[in-house]
């Protein structure tokens, strides 16, 4: 057995902090870092290639570029990351130990190399397949087998955390119920054990064909079931970002959430529907019938939209609650304009917060209804609202984590503050730039993944409007402010945790307490849980935004229908 | 707090605020009415998928599409000679998807309908009619029946937009509309 029993507390959150479960949240988050510097690298040629002006790459060049930014962030970065996440979620917020580090480090080193594997098989030239390596068009079995092997090692820090999970009730570490963001954490490991099964039934046999053991893949069976792994695994994002916001409201704003009740079936709804959401990526597919679309698509009528717009509520309303009882009650908004908007664990937040649900949540649901992804489909406003998604809404929400990880797990203060203070809004701003002239270029027409518009040298010319060149050119000078903002990030990041100044505390020691228990807290004051009750509304700033939210989504939507049924008939 | 443990053993029984109760209400029914927009588009709208699909091969559908040109070839464009067809209204077209191109090129009637059957022969391809912006996805081995009635009169391009390989932005053709 394991003796190590270390606990720390941290100063100034009062957080406990178990030794290896330490060690292995900086591991996990240190090379989610670095996977976010190649795909920021990657990202430099993607995005002055999609600039006609410029064009820099060769198109071999280009697609090779592509599919590695596309990997290494939508994949290897995010997960690493949710890895530190998942460790943090279950044993610091239950203040229990980590269960079995040993394999916990045994799924790290997996995905370690599955990364390296993977990346391996990139650089070699002849994996440009991009993230969905849609069969019949081949990679490199390293290419496959990289993917399986990091799947299979977070698959294990998944069951590392149910396992915690279980240690932390078996040992009574915790009284009640396990925190509302724990909760969010588990819905995020829920989805990821359905994502990397579905990844397992569709790469292993694709593995198995690339190295000549399975005679053909028929490529709607893999593009069926690539989404179960290809989208969930951003459902897996959509889960883990929200947690953190719901996280973050509480560490800035000592924020509870309005009613547990009402969050956490959110959470709920999305175990039960958010998979269903493969279905996004096979709307003008052959061979699929329409009640199949119509129900997968919508998640079934929508109930997991539904819990998204449900935390888009319910995390702002918890702000506003926690601000009013500080004071700041005056008129709708002055909790927000009072809020600590130069604290990047807050802005980066919030800009999180409104970017995914304005840009990536409207723009997803639109696209994912069955007739109007005709008008969508394939062009560029597909990469235009996953990097609302992923990057406004996941990326940046990690960003603004990090802020408050480096001094409490990394114990290093956070270096260049000043730069700090500006970063969230620099990669905030900019890719939320990014998402809507892509989404402009895409109503336009221009495809997706595509070396050049201009079609030179081909057989027919084909010239798209004028302003569909205008919005690619604005998106690359928006996507290089974004990676500017990234390279902040980077810059900070690094900077503070290998030559930050440390934070030293009188009398530091780690505390070896009794097995498998941590030092125990000190007796909390009890606290009201609910703010019902109260004739008025609690929250009428945040109720106001949600009305606006609503007003938006509902015109952009009928806008959408209009412009679709001026398009040739078609059945 | 949202990262402490719930203390209270009922939680589940603690009331929703106002705004909360209000806001679930307007936004299921919000979900709702998007729900059922999309069969009704399938009753009364005039832009659908009718999912006419059936399972084939590269051969077999190369043969139709081969005799369908030889019938209706009207001539030949580019130093390709790519041929150009004009088929009558309402008959089954065959377009073909392969590394790199799109063959052959159609020539249709503004107002007229035509069964426009859509298939790779090799990797997975993206029909994208430009200007119209119309976005169909083309499998390997599945036919996909695709109803379509041109509307204006003008020279539109296909182009691929599903990813196939390096030369994957050189897959363009035309489909005229007299």
């Amino acid at each position: 057995m394991s003796t190590n029993r270390n606990f720390r507390t941290c100063p100034s959150t009062g957080l406990v902090f178990h030794e290896p479960a330490e060690k292995l949240m900086i591991w996990n988050a240190v090379v989610g870092v670095v996977c976010l510097l190649i795909g920021g690298l990657l990202a430099i040629g993607v995005v002055l290639t999609r600039w006609q002006t410029v064009h820099w790459l060769s198109p071999d060049r280009f697609y090779q570029v592509l599919t590695g930014h596309g990997i290494n962030m939508l994949v290897f970065w995010i997960i690493f990351f949710e890895m530190a996440v998942l460790y943090f979620a279950s044993s610091t917020l239950l203040r229990s130990r980590l269960a079995t580090p040993k394999m916990a480090w045994a799924g790290f080193w997996l995905m370690v190399l599955g990364a390296l594997l993977n990346n391996y098989a990139v650089l070699r030239g002849d994996s440009s397949v991009m993230f969905t390596a849609y069969a019949p068009m081949g990679a490199h079995p390293i290419f496959y087998l990289g993917l399986i092997l990091f799947a299979v090692g977070a698959l294990i820090g998944c069951f590392v955390f149910l396992g915690t999970l279980v240690v932390a009730k078996a040992e009574r570490t915790y009284q009640g119920s396990i925190p509302l963001v724990t909760f969010g954490a588990l819905t995020a490991c829920i989805i990821a054990i359905f994502t990397i099964a579905s990844g397992a039934i569709i790469l292993i046999p694709t593995f198995l064909w690339s190295v000549g053991l399975v005679p053909q893949i028929d490529s709607l069976m893999y593009k069926t079931i690539f989404w179960a792994f290809g989208h969930s695994s951003q459902q897996i994002n959509v889960a883990a970002h929200i947690s953190v916001w719901y996280a973050i409201a509480a560490i800035v704003f000592g924020a509870k959430p309005m009613s547990e009740k009402v969050s956490r079936t959110a959470f709920f709804l999305y175990i039960l529907f958010l998979q269903l959401a493969s279905a996004h990526h096979l709307l003008a597919d052959p061979g699929l019938t329409s009640y199949w679309k119509i129900f997968n698509t919508s998640y079934a009528m929508y109930l997991a939209v539904l819990a998204s717009m449900v935390h888009g509520l319910t995390v702002p309303g918890a702000i506003e609650l926690a601000q009013r009882k500080k004071g700041y009650s005056n008129g709708l908004f002055e909790w927000l304009r009072k809020a600590p908007w130069g604290n990047p664990v807050f802005s980066g937040m919030f800009i999180s917060l409104v970017g995914f649900g304005f840009l990536g949540g409207i723009s997803g649901v639109i696209m994912g209804v069955e007739q109007i992804n005709l008008i969508i489909h394939n062009t560029i406003y597909v990469p235009g609202h996953f990097h609302a998604t992923v990057v406004v809404g996941t990326t940046l929400a990690f960003m603004s984590l990090t802020y408050f990880l480096i001094p409490v797990l990394f114990r290093r203060e956070v270096a260049f503050p000043g730069l700090a203070k500006w970063q969230p809004y620099l990669f905030g701003l900019g890719m939320s730039a990014v998402a809507v002239f892509l989404m402009g270029a895409g109503t336009l027409g221009v495809p997706r993944r595509h070396w050049d518009i201009s079609f030179a040298g081909s057989a027919f010319a084909y010239e798209f409007p004028g302003a569909a060149w205008l919005m690619m050119a604005l998106g690359s000078i928006a996507g290089l402010i974004a990676i500017a903002g990234g390279g902040a990030y980077l810059l900070i990041t690094v900077y503070s945790v290998f030559l930050g100044k440390r934070i030293e505390t009188p009398g530091f020691a780690y505390v070896r307490a009794r097995d498998g228990m941590a030092p125990s807290a000190a007796p909390v004051a009890a606290a009201i849980t609910s703010h019902g009750q109260s004739a008025g509304f609690s929250a009428p700033g945040t109720f106001v935004l949600a009305m606006v939210f609503l007003v938006t989504f509902a015109l952009y939507y009928f806008v959408n229908w209009k412009y679709l049924s001026t398009v040739w008939p078609l059945s | 707090m949202s990262i402490s443990p719930v203390t209270e053993r009922l939680w589940w029984k603690t009331p929703m605020d106002r705004e909360e109760a209000i806001w679930v209400t307007i936004a299921f029914v919000w979900c709702l009415f998007m729900f059922f927009m999309m069969p009704y588009w399938h009753v009364f709208g005039k832009q659908n998928l009718a999912h006419a699909a059936v399972k084939t091969n590269a051969e077999a559908y190369m043969n139709k599409a081969n005799a369908m040109v030889e019938k209706y070839k009207v001539r030949e464009e580019t130093d390709q000679k790519i041929p150009v067809v004009r088929p009558p209204a309402d008959s089954d077209v065959y377009l073909v998807a392969r590394l790199w191109s799109w063959w052959p090129i159609l020539e249709l009637e503004a107002g007229k309908t035509y069964k426009i059957h859509l298939m790779s022969m090799d990797w997975l391809h993206g029909f994208s009619l430009q200007p119209e912006n119309i976005n169909i996805q083309v499998h390997p081995g599945y036919d996909h029946a695709v109803t379509m009635t041109p509307t204006q009169k003008g020279s539109f391009a296909i182009i691929c937009n599903e990813y196939c390989g390096v030369n994957h932005h050189t897959m363009i053709s035309r489909i005229y509309v007299k």
